[in-house]
């Protein structure tokens, strides 16, 4: 009976989705009030819907409901009872799901909190969500439908794939999707900006929150993903460049860029056609990444070839929303019009620059991605794309842009003094020089790249340092008034800062484990000891566990360093019983917050002795703790008070909306 | 996104062979740490076949060690990096490399990002210097007076003369 309520209300939910792509929109072309009025609560409605449709597909898998194909397929009885419901989107279906959910829950944020929105592109704004809602719902009714009844039901369920069976799983999609389809608000927004034909101030104002919001979920979960997989996998590799990944990258880097757009497009009001091509492809990358994930075209295209039902409805999904979006924006957008002009060496122009390196970088990604599935296609030709092409042609656009990074923030809007900018960046320089050179010292000039490597990283870090120290003036108006000034700095200072920096020291974990990790790959028996880096791992041998729904083979390693046993790691080669498939648990053990002594069991002999891998890492945690510190600067940047507070009100909104009628 | 690529990884792995061994196991590393060094640096570029996206220095799957045995085994009998690349692809095909060889096939593949930042560059200064045209039109329009304005103005300094 719940699965039958959560089905007919995912049927409600689509119908209200169609009426919703129409009404609204209608109304807000013809400028008819009472039509627009209908968009938030429909809004609400279908969250409402979705989020019960959520609720009895969660029930089932919580009381392991088999005569459900979808929980038969991907749950156990004996599974714990978190990963019960992190099963619920840890397969197609579910998490289609979840993803509309997420899509009608940022509906109905903007029906929410979009008061001062003008009414005609909340409206068309809704509106457009609403054809993307109808969409998805069609899909999923159509081809992949969660709520399909197991006749004769089985006494148990095939378990969910092990590998997800992680607290990772629990949080990375949820993360990456709020990333992923937030844009999706960002997307509508540009859409009805171009239907209504203007792009004004409440406009601006609207979509730099809304991309931080998704972007920092974005950033949130492609770090967990990658940690996740540092974890799990059982090697230690945190970034693969595989197609799934960048399926997920390339809306973070062309959402970073509209990031940046939107900063030109809010202060001075020039960049707003790009900005709105901008908002237009990063969502359409984020439909692609859908597509490629979950079309099964990656596998291969002939899989896609021989079960084309749902990989067919998804690309006529990405064809209908990217030809459309671009075709509609190639009619419109001509009549939109350009403001603000700047010189080439302006706080816009860094801007530009920052836009075109990471609007080719993401071209590198797409192009590396798709090229192997095109060729393929067209001439039955088949290659392999894999990191080395990524690392030569992604790696060098960010080496500019990373140079180019600290002067960003100082130069003045519409005319900046680069020499002036230089000078101020004296200090930063020196001390990048410094780090390069130390690190040249104490590992040898042979390992000259990773130097060059560290003083970037040093450049950005200490440049985002600069940059907001310079606000504080403490040589001006000493330390008291100069720390105040530091608090009472607005949000989005602080924000740009952070995000910079955190770029820094991600980079600063990347050169660190690239150059000088250590890595052993040896057999060890038990009472044998083995030294990596600083530290010496002792192995007293395997023992059996059995978890709910595993068995463990769990070595024991007593670390110690200069004879003093300072930790213990207990990696684990784990078989899971339902289908006897084994997973890696590595041992992991941090010392000083930064740098991680990684160690993974493989095979087992008969002796008692095991194959391991042993690794140190040194600052690897960097890695992941930059993209913290990103997230934590999206997140005061969303506080600015500026733009929760700044947004016309409706009284004065409709001056400035009659001001800004012409563009 | 990450669970697909992990569900499809392991029904790889599933559907190769169980147990899988993990990736370079201890009696495959050579003794001469120098052809090790090459050994893994080749290794990272030669993708495993049955694998989604893995290298065969990551890869658990028994095809990746065999690979790995038989980069070793043409490094120890002599063979230069070339040698062993190039006979892996006469085996297997480009397939097998990561970073694809420049052929008339993947000159799109290495050649349209660096032109997607020329374009743009391009774009870019054609663009400003076509701004600072109009700028410097605009600016000139602003700083010299039209006939009529300078007539105004001598009728308005002649008459502070009078005053």
């Amino acid at each position: 009976m719940i699965i039958e309520i959560g089905h007919f209300a995912l049927i409600l939910a689509f119908v209200l989705s169609a009426l919703q792509s129409v009404v609204p929109v209608w109304g807000a072309v013809t400028g008819d009030r009472r039509l627009m009025a209908v968009a938030p609560p429909v809004a609400g409605m279908m969250f409402l819907l979705v989020g019960i449709a959520f609720a009895a597909l969660t029930q089932a898998y919580m009381v392991s409901d088999f005569s459900v194909v979808n929980v038969v397929e991907n749950s156990h009885s004996a599974k714990p009872d978190l990963y019960k419901i992190t099963g619920v989107w840890g397969n197609h279906e579910g998490s289609l799901l979840l993803w509309v959910l997420i899509l009608v829950l940022f509906g109905a944020l903007v029906a929410a909190f979009g008061r001062n929105i003008p009414m005609e592109l909340k409206a068309a704004t809704l509106g457009v969500q609403g054809w993307v809602t109808a969409a998805f719902l069609l899909f999923m009714l159509a081809t992949s439908n969660p709520f399909l009844r197991a006749s004769p039901a089985p006494i148990e369920g095939n378990d969910l794939n092990p590998i997800l069976q992680d607290v990772g799983l629990a949080i990375h999609p949820p993360l990456l999707y709020v990333g992923y389809v937030g844009f999706s608000i960002v997307f509508s927004f540009a859409i009805a900006a171009l239907i209504l034909g203007r792009v004004d101030a409440a406009w601006a104002r609207w979509v730099r929150p809304w991309t931080l919001l998704a972007w920092m979920f974005l950033t949130l979960g492609i770090a967990m993903g990658s940690y996740w997989a540092y974890y799990e996998l059982g090697w230690g590799g945190y970034w693969f460049w595989d197609p799934v990944e960048n399926a997920s990258f390339m809306p973070w880097l062309a959402g970073t860029a509209l990031l940046h757009s939107a900063i030109v497009m809010e202060k001075r009001g020039a960049l707003k056609v790009w900005t709105v091509l901008l908002a237009i492809l990063t969502f359409s990358l984020s439909l692609l990444g859908t597509f490629l994930v979950r079309s099964g075209v990656l596998t291969s295209v002939h899989a896609f070839a021989t079960d084309p039902a749902r990989g067919t409805f998804i690309l006529g999904i990405l064809v209908v929303f990217i030809g459309g979006s671009l075709a509609l924006y190639a009619w419109r957008a001509p009549m939109l019009k350009q403001g603000g002009l700047f010189a080439p060496v302006s706080r816009e122009g860094a801007l530009v620059l920052n836009n075109l390196l990471l609007t080719v970088a993401t071209a590198a990604v797409l192009i590396g991605t798709l090229y192997p599935l095109l060729l393929e296609v067209l001439t039955d030709e088949k290659i392999s794309v894999g990191p080395p092409f990524f690392n030569l042609t992604f790696g060098p656009l960010m080496i500019p842009l990373l140079l180019a990074m600290p002067f960003g923030p100082f130069l003045a809007w519409k005319r900046g003094d680069l020499a002036a900018v230089g000078q101020r960046l004296y200090a930063v320089a020196g001390l990048a020089l410094l780090a390069m050179l130390v690190t040249a010292w104490m590992e040898g000039a042979e390992k000259i790249l990773a130097a060059l490597g560290v003083g970037l990283a040093a450049w950005v870090i200490c440049g985002a340092a600069a940059e907001i120290l310079s606000r504080a003036r403490f040589r001006d108006v000493g330390l008291s008034t100069g720390l105040a000034r530091l608090a009472g700095l607005p949000g989005s200072a602080w924000g740009t800062a952070l995000g910079h920096a955190g770029i820094g020291l991600t980079l600063l974990g990347i050169v660190a484990v690239s150059a000088f990790q250590e890595e052993k790959v040896l057999t060890i028996r038990p009472g044998e000891s083995v030294e990596i880096s600083h530290y010496s791992l002792a192995f007293a041998g395997l023992a059996r566990r059995t978890g709910p729904n595993y068995v463990d083979d769990v070595g024991h390693f007593d670390i110690y360093r200069g004879g003093v046993k300072v930790a213990v790691a207990d990696p684990a080669k784990r078989l899971y019983t339902a289908r006897r498939m084994p997973t890696t648990e590595a041992g992991i053990v941090t010392f000083g917050l930064l740098s991680q002594v990684y160690v993974s069991i493989g095979e087992v002999h008969a002796d008692g002795g095991a194959d391991i891998r042993l690794y140190y890492k040194p600052l690897v945690t960097l890695i992941w703790i930059g993209c913290l510190v990103m997230s934590f600067g999206a997140v005061l940047s969303l506080f600015d008070r500026r733009l929760r507070v700044g947004a016309p009100k409706p009284a004065a909104r409709k001056m400035v909306a009659a001001g800004q009628g012409a563009e | 996104m990450r669970p697909l690529r992990l569900l499809l990884l392991a029904l790889a792995m599933l559907a190769v062979a169980l147990p899988a061994a993990r990736a370079l196991a201890p009696d495959e590393v050579l003794d001469d740490p120098v052809l090790e060094q090459r050994a893994r640096e080749l290794s990272a570029e030669l993708r495993c076949m049955v694998c989604q996206n893995q290298s065969i220095d990551d890869s658990d799957a028994p095809l990746a060690k065999d690979l790995r045995v038989l980069v070793r085994e043409r490094l120890v009998a002599g063979d230069t990096n070339a040698e062993v690349v190039d006979f892996l692809v006469a085996r297997y095909g480009e397939f097998v490399l990561l970073k694809p060889r420049l052929t008339l096939q993947t000159v799109a593949l290495w050649g349209l990002a660096p032109l997607a930042l020329a374009i743009g560059l391009l774009v870019l200064f054609l663009g400003a210097r076509r701004r600072r045209g109009a700028a410097a039109v605009a600016a000139g329009a602003a700083t010299r007076l039209t006939g009529e304005e300078q007539a105004e103005l001598n009728r308005i300094l002649s008459r502070d003369r009078e005053a």
